[in-house]
């Protein structure tokens, strides 16, 4: 087996590594501090505590309230609960909900299952970058609407959809009406890379993952704002205001806050880096590769990344040829790269078939370094070459 | 992220990353061009096809194959060992050769990568299956020629 030389990850939409001061504040709960928070003696109180902080600390992070939050296990359970929940307690109120053709397959999912009970879903067409017209949103609520369900951050290409605008439109329909639509968002993508807030963006509800922001995996949480209607999935005690039965995951909620704390302090400082490395690697290949093009749209993106489609190259050929030299990208998203259809979202771009499958994403995180890049810059011009010199399709050689 | 070390054995890799026998022949015998209805990917395969004496008898031999491949590492893998593995055999030897056949040649391949070997055994099928059409045709217009030249006689 040759040794792989370098070990760069260019794969932080997939999942981030987990900060060593997040690791140093879960240790003490996987070890000393075990109670469980419901109890009332002092192992107990000791962990409801630490639990209260950590609920504090994500709250902050999204300008929401300390109580509106709901610690799940992950973003598409949060998902899952925010969709569902919705729907089930406000069945009586009408059964239409409204979202985009480019969400995540745990938003996707949820709502071709809903449609299967009862529920009749309209998906919004984005438009070549990736971007939803608010104007749809308008044009599509009916009587029956109860939920709108846009993500914030498209995990495949970083585009940002216009959620305030959106929320602003909701906002207008539902002074003139006497059934509230909610609005949600998958923001697993955006939190952390790009300001969040709740109150700015108009949204009821908000779900956003650990693992996507330098916390532990097996955690999540769902913001949902006062007052809002909705009923809980699972059956069992009283946690999380009634809404999450099961002793909760404290290692993991500990891991989150802190990971929020760490994102409210330096997010303005690692915004600036990622956008700066991801334009580097942006300008380097395309000085350096021929016949690429960007996916998504060209400002309006997360910071780290950066979806390119490489004529003519198979986009699985060249992660396998990076990988070989120790790089991580990804093809679509890291859940569907097992099947090979193309990406749903490329499709919704327009993309033909071929395009979308010459595509890479490149998503960059907190530990890269300039030379990381460099060196990527360095190797993937004669990669692509290699394979384009094998390739059925493109121009001819 | 999908361990391709334990996924693919050292032959898929090195064919992968040396493919053999990559690009077009002059003047094919048969060419063959196919799609994966699976992925999309596309693979196109060309051979030579020479009569030779053997044994007092003429045999249709494969003495040459190149390949263009538009596909995943083990489609690539998978050409460029069907290529190496049909030089120097008969047609009809050649149309037994299994995706099966490649894939262990390849020392294995993970079961979600078997239709990309798949794929190189329609190439090649579609292949010979050209150079014979154009066999075919080829022998019915001598057949015509010399009808032809008899009835002009
Ligand atoms: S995935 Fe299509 S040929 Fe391998």
């Amino acid at each position: 087996m040759r040794p792989i030389l370098k070990r760069i990850y260019l794969d932080h939409n997939a999942t981030t590594p987990l900060h060593p001061l997040v690791l140093k504040a879960m240790l003490p709960y996987l070890e000393r501090d075990f109670g469980n928070p419901s109890s009332l003696h002092r192992f107990g109180r000791k962990v409801r505590a630490s639990m209260d902080e950590a609920r504090e600390k994500v709250a902050s992070l999204i300008g929401a309230k300390s109580e509106e939050i709901i610690f799940t296990s992950s973003g598409t359970e949060s998902n899952n609960l925010a969709l569902k929940g919705i729907v089930e307690a406000n069945r009586k109120r009408g059964n239409h909900i409204i979202t985009s053709s480019i969400e995540h397959p745990a938003v996707l999912n949820v709502c071709k299952y809903l449609s299967q009970h009862g529920c009749r879903v309209t998906y919004l067409p984005v438009d070549r970058y990736g971007l939803i017209n608010s104007e749809d949103v308008r044009k599509a609520i009916t009587k029956k609407t109860i939920l709108v369900s846009i993500m914030h951050a498209n995990n495949e290409m970083g585009t940002i959809q216009p959620l305030r605008e959106i929320g602003r439109i909701i906002k207008e329909a539902n002074s003139k009406r006497p059934n509230r639509v909610y609005f949600h968002t998958d923001a697993v993508q955006s939190v952390e890379k790009i300001k969040v807030n709740v109150n700015k963006l108009k949204v009821d509800l908000l779900s956003l993952s650990g693992h996507k922001l330098y916390g532990p995996k097996g955690i999540g949480a769902l913001y949902i704002r006062k007052g809002v209607r909705i009923s809980s999935l699972l059956q069992g005690g009283e946690h999380e205001y009634n809404l999450r039965a099961g002793t909760e995951n404290i290692p993991g909620i500990i891991g989150l806050g802190k990971a929020c704390k760490i994102a409210s302090r330096e997010r303005i400082k690692e915004e600036k880096k990622l956008l700066k490395l991801s334009e580097r690697l942006y300008q380097g290949i395309r000085e350096k590769i021929p016949d690429i093009r960007l996916n998504g749209h060209p400002k309006k993106r997360l910071p780290g990344t950066l979806n390119i489609s490489f004529e003519s190259v198979e986009g699985e050929a060249l992660l396998l040829a990076l990988d070989l030299e120790g790089i991580a990208v990804s093809i679509g998203s890291a859940c569907t790269s097992g099947s090979p259809e193309p990406s749903h979202v490329l499709l919704a771009l327009g993309l033909s078939y071929e395009e979308a499958y010459t595509s890479l994403r490149f998503s960059l995180g907190r530990e890269n370094t300039k030379e990381e890049i460099n060196y990527v810059i360095q190797i993937l011009p004669s990669i692509v070459k290699r394979i384009r010199g094998i390739s059925a399709i493109g121009r001819k050689k | 992220m999908v361990d391709y070390w334990s996924l693919y054995s050292k032959k898929v890799i090195d064919h992968f990353q040396y493919p053999r026998n990559v690009g077009e022949i002059k003047n094919p015998s048969g060419v063959g061009r196919v799609g994966s209805p699976v992925c999309g990917d596309i693979m196109e395969l060309q051979i030579k096809v020479e009569k030779k004496r053997i044994k007092g008898k003429t045999e249709k031999i494969i003495t040459d194959a190149k390949f263009r491949t538009f596909g995943c590492g083990a489609a690539i893998a998978t050409s460029s060992m069907i290529t190496e593995m049909v030089k120097g055999k008969k047609i009809n030897e050649a149309l037994k050769i299994s995706n099966k056949a490649v894939a262990e040649a390849l020392d294995g391949l993970p079961a979600i990568k078997m239709h990309c070997s798949a794929l190189a055994e329609d190439a090649l099928k579609a292949a010979i299956d050209d150079y014979l059409r154009r066999e075919s045709s080829r022998t019915k217009k001598n057949a015509n020629y010399h009808e032809q030249r008899r009835t002009n006689e």
